[in-house]
């Protein structure tokens, strides 16, 4: 199962190393993990997101808490949550495909955020399957370029991770 | 307004504070600061090994032996290179250490200095935690946390990595009395509803038993636990970490269990129904193969201080997090006050069972063979140390003949590598259980290869006149290796026979020592007696042993508990 666990720690140096360290010492997998300091400057929150069976999972909660860094953990998809990515694609446009690529950004609520003779750059947030469901209907063969953050991610209402 | 000192000043400080009597180290570039503040003072002693290796064992067999954190300080560069296998060792069996590392200078850090290794990247995955100190004004607060995190929860080394600028210059020094830290706040009292669960289930057993490791050593709840196993009458093995948790030679206990366990304790472990494990964590050593152990129904109540311990290896029925001690003083309370009693007629069957299986006697050998046989200088060992000595030992057949032939009746007697089966371990290590009981008679048993990974210390003993007695049980090959080669690898011997060795009598004597040959069965006893009347004097015993004996019972890799190879 996906799960996305966000983690409150210390901003010091050294603590990325640490969760990566131990994500590739016990063999589990991060599909995404991204990280930036909170409103409290010493404090960072990392978002990653992984696969695994439910040991597994309850495993990497463990080891995690144990890091002596990581001061507060959840795991969002335990619970009601919202799940946010942003994504860039630059994508040829040329011709008529311009316009579909328009209308396409369009339903998907996207935005053209950078535009040159021959292509589009396209700024997409949503949940990681939104933006793949993106990627697959405008196509493979046009895309030059993307970059995704990984997921991010709040408890709904009361559930949240603070101090 | 407090005085001013000096980074290395402050590192001595520091430990004085704590309380540290001795300090295991080798000097270099990066630390000679430090180097000059131990010189300054006397309260903190430093002890002066031959390789970084066996600082960190010394401080290691110090801390296994005492309950108190070991200390450890070596240079940058190839001063923690060589500790590494030392600090992955303590981290293994969860031994409270600190070691202080000298770094380059900072302004040089990441400049592929001299001596310049990233210490704090290199020990991540073997530490508890570790720091690296840039700003002097953090040393203090620092080297306190790494007391507090070293010893505190599921104790483990930490590593404080000092560059060089930072031991000279100066800062205003005031040691904190206590540390708060948001981000680390370890459980001790387990969950009460929890333990009223585990009381009921443990009343309720037909076929119960106690599973203790080293947790139990670890929290000092040898009394605890032996209390509660002898008011329930109930059976205990102990892990390999755990022996000395429960006194072997109490009638409840039956023995080690494991892929080397006894027939009677791997047997109940099977076939109980009710399991209570006391700081142990699940071994591979220990069960077996999980499949196998989980086809056999049986309820779990799991005691540890460290969740991931918990439902790691094997799903448990009723997890407790907290300390062996506290969890175990309540369950006593709620056992002596409830209305539920044993099952009395239940338990008499289940200990027929089990004397049953200890009729197996799978611990029998040869005792009229004409060679030495290892198990017996064990014996004698025992007897002549009257079961009262400090046994270190290093990693392989003499290390589990140990375990299995010197019943241990009181914790922290009992000083081996298990989780990492460090060879080069078990002199080092005397050496700091020496230093941690200096009235103690402290043995090592060893074997002609494992001796030979640290022999340096040798020189160590010499310096400090450690009247260590070393059991070299010499059966001329690396005997676990040569075991698994003739069980499971068709008798091919693969560079596992131990060729060119010295010899060991005139080695021990070279480094100022006491060397003895001993060749016959009938002389091992008068060896034994002589070397331990040298109260002053290390002696090197260096037996001529079996070079064909095996160690049984065996569980073989991928095997169940119940499927032991016996004698
Ligand atoms: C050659 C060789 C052969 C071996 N064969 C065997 C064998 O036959 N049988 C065997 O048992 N082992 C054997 N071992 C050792 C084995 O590898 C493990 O090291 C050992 O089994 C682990 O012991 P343990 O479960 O007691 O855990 P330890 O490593 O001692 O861990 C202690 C546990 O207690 C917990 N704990 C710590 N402090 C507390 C506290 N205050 N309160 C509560 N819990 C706490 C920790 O979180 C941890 O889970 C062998 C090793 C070697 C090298
Ligand atoms: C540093 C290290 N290297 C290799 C091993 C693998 N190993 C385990 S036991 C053993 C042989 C030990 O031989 P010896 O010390 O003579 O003891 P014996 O088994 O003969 O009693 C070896 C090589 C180890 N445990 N540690
Ligand atoms: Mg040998």
């Amino acid at each position: 199962m996906r799960h996305i666990i966000s983690l409150l720690m210390e901003n010091e140096a050294g603590t990325l190393s640490r969760v990566a360290g131990l994500f590739s010492a016990r063999g589990y997998n991060i599909e995404s993990l991204n990280v930036a300091p909170t409103e409290d400057p010493t404090l960072s929150r990392m978002t990653l997101v992984t696969i695994g069976s439910d040991e597994v999972i309850e495993q990497i909660t463990k080891q995690l808490n144990k890091l002596i860094e990581v001061v507060k953990i959840i795991d969002l998809t335990e619970g009601d949550h919202i799940e946010r990515e942003l994504m860039l694609v630059k994508v040829k446009a040329i011709g008529d495909g311009r316009d579909e690529i328009k209308r396409l950004t369009d339903i998907f609520r996207g935005s053209i955020i950078d535009v040159t003779d021959k292509s589009y750059t396209i700024e997409l947030t949503g949940t990681s399957s939104k933006l793949d469901a993106f990627l697959e209907t405008i196509g493979q063969g046009i895309i030059l370029e993307t970059i995704r953050t990984g997921a991010s991610g709040l408890g709904r209402g009361d559930r949240m991770l603070k101090l | 307004m407090t005085e001013e000192l000096t980074g290395a000043e402050i590192t001595i400080r520091c430990l004085q504070e704590e309380g540290v009597e001795y300090i295991f180290g080798y000097p270099g570039g990066a630390v000679l600061f430090i180097y000059d503040e131990l010189f300054k003072q006397d309260k903190v002693k430093h002890i002066l090994v031959r390789h970084e290796q066996a600082a960190l064992h010394a401080a290691d067999g110090y801390a296994r032996s005492s309950h108190k954190v070991g200390v450890a300080l070596v240079t940058s560069g190839p001063g923690v290179t060589n500790a590494v296998t030392g600090i992955a060792t303590a981290y293994m069996d969860s031994i409270p250490l600190v070691i202080i590392s000298g770094q380059v200078p900072t302004a040089a850090i990441g400049q592929d200095a001299f001596q310049e290794v990233d210490t704090v990247g290199i020990t991540r995955p073997c530490v508890k935690h570790n720091f690296l100190v840039k700003d002097i004004t953090e040393l203090a607060a620092t080297i306190k946390k790494a007391f507090f995190i070293a010893s505190s929860g599921r104790p483990g080394p930490v590593l404080v990595d000092i560059p060089k600028d930072v031991t000279q210059q100066k800062t205003h020094f005031s040691y904190p009395n206590s540390i708060h830290m948001r981000s680390y706040n370890p459980v001790t009292n387990g969950n009460t509803k929890q333990i009223k669960k585990a009381a009921e289930l443990i009343l309720s057993a037909k076929r119960p038993m106690f599973y203790s490791g080293g947790g139990v050593i670890l929290d000092n709840a040898a009394g605890v636990l032996t209390e509660l196993v002898q008011l329930l009458d109930y059976p205990c093995t102990n892990t390999l970490m755990g022996l000395g948790g429960f006194p072997a030679t109490d009638k409840h206990s039956v023995g080690m269990l494991g892929m080397h366990g006894t027939y009677e304790a791997n047997m109940s472990m099977q076939y109980c129904d009710v399991l209570i494990a006391v700081g142990a964590r699940f071994d591979d050593r220990v069960i077996g193969n999980p499949k196998h152990f989980y086809s056999e129904d049986r309820k779990i109540i799991h005691i540890d201080i460290d969740p991931s311990s918990i439902s790691k290896r094997v799903k448990v029925d009723i997890p407790i997090v907290g300390s062996v001690s506290q969890v175990l003083k309540e369950l006593i309370k709620l056992i002596k006050a409830s209305k539920e009693k044993t099952d009395a007629i239940a338990l008499k069957e289940w200990w027929k069972q089990i004397n049953l299986w200890r009729e197996r006697d799978c611990l029998k050998y040869d005792r009229s063979s004409r060679v030495i046989k290892p198990q017996m200088v064990i014996e004698k060992l025992y007897a002549i140390t009257k079961g009262d000595a400090f046994i270190t030992s290093d990693v392989g057949q003499h290390q589990m003949w140990a375990a299995q032939f010197y019943p241990f009746d009181k914790p922290r007697r009992w000083i081996n590598s298990g989780g990492l089966g460090t060879m080069g371990f078990g002199l080092p290590s005397a050496m700091g259980v020496q230093f941690a009981n200096p009235t103690g008679t402290v043995a090592c048993i060893t074997g002609e290869a494992s001796i030979q990974m640290c022999i340096q210390e040798l020189s160590t003993c010499k310096q400090y006149q450690l009247p260590l007695k070393i059991i070299n049980l010499n059966n001329r090959y690396m005997g676990m290796v040569r075991q698994w080669q003739e069980f499971f690898h068709g008798n091919r011997y693969s560079e596992s026979y131990m060729d060119a060795l010295p010899d060991f009598v005139k080695l021990a004597e070279s480094y100022g020592h006491v060397g003895m040959k001993i060749e016959k069965p009938g002389d091992i006893e008068g060896a034994l007696k002589d070397a331990f009347k040298l109260k002053k004097r290390l002696v090197f015993l260096d037996f001529i042993t079996d070079q064909t004996e095996n160690v049984f019972p065996m569980v073989p890799g991928g095997k169940g508990l119940s499927e032991m190879i016996l004698v």
